[in-house]
């Protein structure tokens, strides 16, 4: 799966986790957390629907230190 | 024979759109049934029926602002006064009803959540095209053909937010608000009114309290290492599974200030606040949560959640919370200072978990900390229960293991 492709896709499942969010606000460098205001049930949910629609199973202690989308990415890049 | 009343949604909405029959003349219905659909200042909410019939007759028209209390079907064969109300189904009939629970009768009746999640019928070809009011006045705007559009909104209902982007829509809020049924003005305006009366009406307290952390995070790490992420937990499920079993033994924080009394409830109804990113605050009930083992809580947290921010709340979760629990520590506050959502008559709130020196023995050092607050009505309690009541929830924190235990009330250590 090439990069732009596992950005969509993550891009796309925190849409559905926060509706109230607009795709094009979202950037590579943007902190899901300060900047995109998710809170921690939001992280919940992205990790298990990472792990439902890319298979990838983020260990909670990783997915904490991963902070943006662009972390996120070239995690899942490693990964998949 | 009897009038199906548009229920109460709580102290902050004294009126709803209609958007939506979802049953007609003829129809049999039962108690918990979804029959039709309002639209609020916080979203869409589906109104669930508390008595069992057979609809007579549909009163009100789509599209019509009904107040609560008017009265919105006529059914036949009701039964709600002649049994006694059940407020947890999957249970036991209740044999003897709570104070809350008597007031029933006379009040829209709540019921249990997870028995609802019934299939909407789908829209199909020859029946009224299901669309909210601020969805047509949109859509009539920009003259755009409804039929044309695939509905995410209740029973396949066409919502403002599955209407194209309308470019002439300039100003950012109003269009998130527009995209999920959400009416920002109204919204504050409903928040202003209910925050109003609290302050004018409620004598608060305010206590805080520091919980060391280490116990529940640590074991809360442990657990979810060995979870799948759809099986994890999250801090706040702790919080709220802690606040449940310290309400057990301090029940006069549970419940609503009626007619110049305190009426305790025994189900513990928990709203969770709720943000609604820059367009303000919704404060869901999780219901039931005395019968919720660890694991369900945390799959109650996150239905909810999910539902409030896509606007799919019931009116049994919408104004019955029993007692209201804020943490704004994900936010990055360390305290949250609440006023209370009448008629409750207390609200929990917990700060931002940090790291923090503390005085362990004779030494000093670094643990995860947690501010809790509370903020309590002082017609119903005084300061030292409330003290207790902090304190045992801050108790229960450092026991982590016995809260993932079972469901069953925990008779732990009491303090009088």
């Amino acid at each position: 799966m090439t990069e732009s492709s596992l950005r969509s896709a993550i891009i796309e499942e925190l849409i559905k986790i926060a509706p109230d969010l607009d795709a094009a606000d979202i950037d590579d460098d943007g902190l899901l957390h300060d900047d995109y205001d998710l809170d921690s049930m939001d992280s919940f949910n992205l990790a298990s629907a990472i792990h439902q629609r890319l298979g990838i199973n983020i260990p909670d202690s990783d997915f904490a230190r991963l902070q943006s989308v662009g972390d996120l990415v070239r995690y899942l890049a490693q990964k998949a | 024979m009897s009038d199906f009343l548009m229920p109460s949604l709580g102290a902050d909405m004294d009126s709803a759109t209609l958007v939506e029959w979802l049953v007609k003349p003829g129809d049999s219905v039962k108690r918990g049934d979804v029959i039709a659909v309002v639209e609020t200042a916080k979203g869409a909410i589906e109104i669930e029926v508390f008595e069992s019939g057979v609809v007579d007759a549909l009163l009100i028209e789509v599209e019509t602002e009904i107040d609560v209390g008017t009265p919105l079907a006529r059914i036949r064969g009701a039964q709600q006064s002649a049994e006694p109300p059940v407020s947890s189904p999957p249970m036991e009939a209740p044999s003897v009803a709570s104070p809350v629970e008597a007031k029933a009768a006379t009040e829209p009746e709540e019921t249990e959540a997870d028995q609802l999640i019934a299939p909407h019928p789908s829209p199909s070809s020859g029946e009224r095209l299901r669309a909210s009011p601020l969805a047509r006045a949109r859509s009539s705007q920009q003259q755009l053909d409804l039929e044309q559009m695939k509905g995410s909104g209740p029973a396949g209902a066409i919502l403002a937010r599955d209407l194209p982007a309308d470019n002439q829509a300039s100003e950012a809020v109003s269009r998130k608000a527009g995209k999920l049924g959400f009416d920002p003005g109204a919204m504050r305006k409903a928040i202003a009114s209910a925050m109003a009366r609290s302050k004018r009406e409620i004598p608060h307290y305010y206590l805080q309290n520091r919980f060391d952390m280490s116990a529940a995070v640590t074991w809360l790490a442990e657990y979810n290492a060995g979870q799948e992420p759809a099986q994890r937990l999250i801090l706040s499920a702790l919080l709220l599974r802690a606040t449940v079993l310290a309400l057990q033994s301090y029940p006069e924080f549970n419940g609503f200030w009626q007619d110049e009394a305190f009426q305790p409830s025994t189900d513990i109804h928990l709203g969770m606040a709720i943000n609604i990113r820059s367009l303000g605050l919704i404060t869901p009930a999780l219901r039931n949560l005395e019968q919720a083992s660890l694991a369900e809580v945390m799959l109650k947290l996150q239905d909810v959640t999910k539902r409030a921010r896509n606007g799919g709340l019931r009116s049994s979760e919408v104004g019955t919370a029993t007692l209201t629990v804020t943490a704004l520590g994900e936010r990055g506050v360390d305290s949250v200072f609440g006023v209370i959502f009448p008629p409750q008559v207390a609200i929990l709130g917990f700060g931002r978990m940090h790291r923090e020196p503390v005085a362990v023995g004779d030494a000093l050092a670094v643990r995860p900390i947690i501010q809790a607050t509370l903020a309590a009505d002082h017609r119903v309690s005084d300061g030292h229960r409330g003290a207790l009541f902090l304190d045992r929830i801050g108790q229960l924190l450092n026991e982590p293991a016995k809260l993932a235990e079972s469901s069953s009330i925990d008779k732990g250590a009491h303090h009088d």
